[in-house]
């Protein structure tokens, strides 16, 4: 029992840190084509609506879960089929049971008749790491309530899918926030969710308990500038959706980019002088980001992003 | 309660008076604001050397910049433009009436009330078109995105256009690696002399700038509409690089640190700016430490 309460506090770490925007009312912003943005949840929200169905990525903190499907009822009346997890965190998969259950999954069978539902709701579709995140072996009680789990996981590189007549892929990024990021990439409406690849909010958060990395995140932020397409005069054109703050295009990951790249560069070189981990942090290396990013304490602070990139550059391979 | 009938005339004639006085051949009552609309060109008497070449490196002088404004610069290297996703990257809102352009305003009346919907301006660095919006609506929410020219709302002080905007990404402040970032906010004067305009802005931005910075352009109408109305940028590797690279200097190795406070005979500290190097008690200081 004492192991389930540190797994779930420690799952629960981030959402802690970064549900701020959990406790208000959702909004809905149409960001284009197909999908929709909600906010107030926790974590940011994607939706995507059309005439086969609903498809939601990330669903917030589970406190929530109720007035998020209920905003995911005024964007459509058709069925939610799918649930995208970006990655494990609990202010990105709380609400997965809520909107789970207010789904349903088309299922098939060698009999007469139409099958709608096997009572399962909506599938849930994340990266394998989530899932071995979520659950545990047979005999051992699990840190998240099995109606959460993803109900389809894919290894490695990507998984695509197509619904609402768009293609969608899942890209995996194996070793960015952590080792279960997905990208998720609507080809048709030209949208990219990031999950908390990307966040406008603070500097990145480097989860190197969880399989995240320093490389890995520069790696990822890359692959979304690559995704990108700026539309006239380098402005719109692929809309990016962080994890948390506000609707994005390429200029503003590729300063982002920049800033990442920037200190992990300079980490870099304090280490390879020999620098310690107290040394650094006291270096003022983030001396021209602070103002912007440092969310001053806790997971996307300056002091917890450099501990991450010094640790994740320093561990052994 | 009785009115003197002498009075009653004398109103009735002041109101009629007021509406209909507005100069030969007019009975159209005075409206808010001026008529801004036309062609303008800038007028490039004030700080030439920064708007036409630009802005020497590590030259802050006078420019109210925190710490970590200018930290950021001194690692900014120019080779940064060699980056292709950065080779098209607009001019801000907030800088851009610093370049050489056509300005060209209109405005966008709602056709049956002729209601002013909105103020909008082309200018043609970066072929960028501006809404002002003027029929009071709101500033969109936190989770729009954020754009060169910014959303921006006006409304008129006397004749003066005052116009407010949010929702900026990061840009320039001065052409030479200092930058404001996407938090920052513009209050900006549009003031009609004429044939002549001032363009008054007033930037805010607590992550880079302690004070507020105020600037002003001049621009004059032009009757004959300027020829050079297109930007087309496209991007080129200039220089293979690693994915992912980006050029910067680490901290305390910028190499130009030197250059324009030698150049000038002013001590670096001077040259690197801050609110301090803004007033005139400044100079009693420089003086002192140069002794």
């Amino acid at each position: 029992m004492k192991g389930l309460a540190i797994c779930m506090f420690i799952l629960c770490l981030p959402a802690m840190s970064l549900a701020r925007q959990g406790s208000g009312e959702i909004q809905t912003l149409k960001v284009q084509g197909n999908v929709y943005l909600l906010t107030g949840a926790g974590a940011n929200i994607a939706v995507q609506i059309g005439d086969t169905g609903v498809l939601v990525v990330d669903t917030g903190v589970a406190e929530m879960g109720d007035k998020v499907v209920a905003a995911i009822k005024k964007l459509s009346d058709k069925p939610i089929q799918y649930v995208l997890n970006t990655h494990v965190d609990s202010d990105h998969t709380g609400g997965n049971d809520a909107v789970r259950k207010a789904g349903l999954t088309y299922v098939g069978a060698n009999v007469t008749g139409n099958l709608t539902d096997a009572g399962v709701g909506a599938q849930i579709y994340a990266q394998d790491n989530v899932l071995k995140r979520m659950s545990a072996p047979t005999g051992v009680q699990a840190a998240i309530p099995f109606g959460s789990w993803p109900t389809q996981t894919y290894l490695s590189g990507r998984r695509q899918m197509f619904f609402n007549s768009e293609p969608i892929e899942m890209i995996h990024q194996p070793a960015a926030h952590t080792d279960g990021d997905s990208l998720i990439f609507f080809r048709r409406s030209d949208v990219v969710i990031t999950g908390d690849i990307f966040l406008t909010t603070s500097y990145p958060i480097i989860d190197v308990d969880r399989g995240g990395s320093i490389q890995g995140e520069i790696d990822a932020l890359n692959n979304i500038l690559e995704l990108a397409i700026p539309g006239y005069q380098d402005e719109g054109g692929t809309y990016i959706i962080p994890g948390h703050g506000w609707i994005s295009d390429r200029p503003d990951v590729l300063e982002y980019r920049d800033m990442v790249t920037i200190v992990r560069d300079r980490v870099q070189v304090a280490i390879k002088k020999g620098m310690s981990l107290e040394q650094v942090k006291a270096a003022g290396l983030t001396k021209d980001y602070d103002n912007r990013y440092n969310a001053k304490s806790g997971l996307g602070s300056a002091e917890k992003f450099i501990e991450a990139i010094y640790k994740s550059l320093t561990q052994k391979k | 309660m009785h009115c003197r009938p002498s009075i009653v005339i004398f109103s009735f004639f002041t109101l009629i008076g007021a509406a209909f006085a507005q100069g030969p051949g007019g009975y159209n009552p005075i409206g808010p604001g001026v008529d801004l609309a036309g062609n303008w060109g800038p007028v490039f008497h004030e700080d030439a050397h920064e708007r036409g070449p630009g802005p020497e490196l590590a030259n802050y002088v006078g420019l109210p910049i925190t710490d970590g404004a200018r930290a950021y610069a001194l690692a900014w290297d120019a080779s940064r433009f060699t980056i292709p996703e950065h080779q098209c990257e607009v001019h801000i809102v907030s800088y851009i009436y610093r370049g050489p352009y056509n300005l060209r305003i209109w405005e966008e009346r709602e056709p049956v009330s002729q209601k002013l919907i909105a103020i909008k301006q082309y200018l043609d660095n970066y072929q960028q078109t501006r809404t002002i919006w003027m029929d009071g609506r709101s500033h969109p929410s936190d989770a729009a995105p954020h754009t060169w020219m910014g959303f921006s709302t006006g409304k008129w002080e006397g004749n003066i256009l005052t116009v407010y905007t949010t929702h900026l990404k990061w840009g320039w402040i001065r052409r030479n690696g200092l930058r404001h970032t996407d938090q920052a906010t513009l209050t900006e004067h549009f003031i009609r002399h004429g044939d002549h305009l001032t363009h008054t802005s007033v930037l805010t931005d607590a992550a880079t700038l302690s004070e507020p910075l105020v600037k002003t352009e001049d621009l004059v109408l032009r009757l004959q509409n300027g020829q050079t109305w297109l930007y087309p940028c496209e991007p080129v590797v200039e220089i293979v690089r690693p994915r992912g690279a980006v050029p910067h200097y680490l901290p305390n190795e910028n190499p130009f640190i030197h250059e324009f406070a030698d150049l000038y005979k002013i001590p670096v500290d001077a040259a690197l700016g801050g609110a301090e190097t803004a007033y005139p008690e400044y100079q009693s200081k420089l003086k002192r430490t140069t002794k």
